[in-house]
């Protein structure tokens, strides 16, 4: 993905800019996190990777070049290929991704016909070979399940089926374990990684909680205001951020060791403000209002990306000036 | 001190609906039991499907008891009619995860927060919105807010209108049911720093619902593991964290030995 940006009419006129130019690649195999809260444009950038903007969203410069073709300029017919069999999505919200009324052997099934494969017998084995890869036991049951006779972790696992069953080389998961508890969480991150492993699929995974990255993904990106304020290896990004914007949010996360060193109910530290409103065009950085270390030149000068270990770039002005 | 509340065995079943079949309850809640003192928070911790949220419901008068007490103000609640409860129920406010969802979408935020002088009785217009202005201000909004609908804010500023509204019958018990699980991690800790605030001012007792036993280990007095309709595991945050006995508690806890390590390494 190079320089991409999306932006969103609004109604009464001007544009959201969602996302102003981001750039990340993603190599076979790999498991990139995005990190961002809530308007920073990590949806965004998971539905523009598969052209599933909503209709006044819309690509407005860069390029995403799937395994070399352009996704940006691919027409419906290309478009409807790549789709599931170079790039798949799971959604955060299982129950509301599935259809009720269907069973969920059919659903994953779907992908497979809408990919040309008509035989059913056939598809029905090839469902149960990828179901038998992401659930351990009784594989005929939860073929011949419907969705609400399912947990929202075995939800999880269908989406996943159906994002896998393609064989796609990158599954975009936006948010997969937002509504799961914590003991099913790590069992779906378990997930993505024996399949990683297995078949040598790249994630995006795409969520609001750093707690969840350590020892899973390869590299970490921090998205803010529609912009890549940090990118790099995992246990740089979390352990030794760089960015003031990583390093304040990597802060708010209470520790449970506050509470054992007399610091329980003590004020957390936050990071002051909201972010900015990305209907107006900022000059300088995005992050200078709330910045707690923010120099003279910040509000009038955009910050480029600058390489500050092997693999590791903050665009911040400490750096690149 | 005497608590504020005392709950005692409590018991909650739902009968299923199955077709063709004899309804057989599900036992949502068995035999729970605690008690919170003024100006403290009890954490009841445990995953989806514990049953923390049928407590929470309990307590707030909106599901009816199938056994068990619930004292409060010198009241078993659990025992009280409809229209009794209507006394108790202003002492006992319950502020809901989603404030996109618990919020009325047409209404400002003005109306929102006072409703519930409306509900009580006959408040002059006036009155009403002073006392909303103040409540927001309470919550670190200001009178301006007044004419904002719930669309205009961020989930941040919701959830601090749904605690402004929860407050203004000056409740002497909050049930917080996972307000904190809907917001990003910065906006998080503001309203966590709200809360604690908030307990220190009016010296009100909270019940905070919660799956993150972090956000639990800082923010309470007293921590109840519940799975599976009981409590397996209760006691002092410090008691809790230093030796985690259940399995349960272990697994909860689990998900926080990352940021152990994250910790570890920042320290060095």
């Amino acid at each position: 993905m190079r320089d991409l940006c999306v932006a969103y009419g609004r109604r009464g006129g001007g544009v959201w800019r969602a996302l102003s130019g981001v750039s990340l690649g993603v190599d076979a195999g790999e498991i990139l996190a995005v990190l961002g809260e809530s308007g920073s444009g990590k949806s965004t950038l998971a539905a523009a990777l598969l052209r599933l903007l909503p209709a006044n969203g819309r690509i407005t410069g860069g390029e995403i070049l799937l395994e070399g073709a352009d996704v940006v300029r691919m027409d419906a017919v290309g478009l409807r290929r790549v789709r599931g069999s170079g790039v798949s999505i799971v959604f955060q919200e299982p129950s509301l991704a599935l259809h009720p009324t269907i069973r969920v052997g059919e659903q994953i099934g779907e992908v497979l016909r809408a990919h040309g494969m008509r035989s059913k017998r056939e598809r029905g084995e090839r469902v149960r070979e990828i179901l038998a890869k992401v659930f351990t036991g009784d594989v005929e049951r939860i073929f011949s399940s419907y969705p609400h006779e399912l947990s929202g972790g075995q939800q999880q696992r269908v989406l996943i089926a159906q994002a896998i069953a393609c064989e796609p080389a990158l599954v975009v998961a936006d948010e997969p374990t937002a509504s799961l508890d914590s003991t099913t969480q790590r069992e779906i991150l378990a997930l993505f990684r024996s399949l990683r492993d297995a078949l040598g699929i790249a994630f995006i995974f795409i969520t609001h909680n750093p707690a969840l990255l350590a020892g899973f993904a390869d590299r970490v990106l921090v998205l803010y205001a529609g912009k890549v304020a940090e990118v790099g290896p995992t246990r740089e990004v979390l352990f030794s951020p760089r960015h003031p914007y990583t390093q304040a949010l990597l802060k708010c996360v209470p520790q449970v060791e506050y509470a054992s060193a007399g610091r329980r109910k003590l004020p957390l530290p936050v990071v002051a403000g909201a972010p900015p409103s990305l209907a107006v065009l900022s000059q300088g950085c995005v992050f200078e209002p709330r910045c707690e270390e923010r120099m003279e030149m910040c509000p009038a000068r955009e910050p480029a990306a600058a390489m500050v270990g092997a693999d590791h770039e903050v665009s911040c002005l400490k750096f690149s000036a | 001190m005497e608590p504020v509340i005392r709950v005692e065995n409590l018991v909650k079943r739902y009968a299923s609906r199955e077709l063709g079949r004899r309804a057989a309850a599900f036992t949502a809640v068995d035999s729970v039991s605690f008690s919170i003192l003024p100006g403290s928070t009890l954490a009841l911790v445990g995953e989806s499907g514990s049953g923390k949220s049928s407590v929470a419901l309990c307590l707030a008068c909106l599901e009816p008891v199938t056994s068990g007490q619930i004292w409060f103000d010198g009241r078993d609640v659990a025992a009280l009619s409809e229209r009794e409860s209507r006394a108790v129920r202003p002492k006992l406010q319950i502020v809901f995860q989603d404030p996109a969802t618990s919020l009325n979408p047409r209404w400002t935020v003005g109306e929102i927060v006072a409703e519930p002088l409306l509900v009580k009785g006959r408040v002059a217009n006036r009155e009403r919105r002073e006392r909303a202005a103040q409540g927001l201000e309470r919550v670190g909004l200001g009178a301006e807010y007044l004419e904002r609908r719930p669309a205009e804010l961020s989930g941040g500023q919701r959830q601090r209108v749904a605690i402004a509204r929860a407050l203004i019958l000056e409740p002497k018990l909050l049930i917080l049911d996972e307000v904190l699980s809907a917001l990003d991690c910065s906006i998080q800790g503001q309203i966590a720093n709200l809360l604690v605030e908030l307990q220190r001012a009016l010296g009100l007792a909270y019940l905070f619902i919660t799956h993150d036993l972090r956000m639990a280990a800082h923010l309470a007095d007293e921590i109840a593991v519940m799975s599976r309709g009981k409590i397996v595991e209760q006691g002092a945050v410090e008691t809790i964290l230093r030796g985690a006995r259940c399995a349960e508690t272990q697994n909860l806890l689990g998900a926080s030995l990352v940021d152990r390590e994250t910790e570890a390494v920042r320290e060095r």
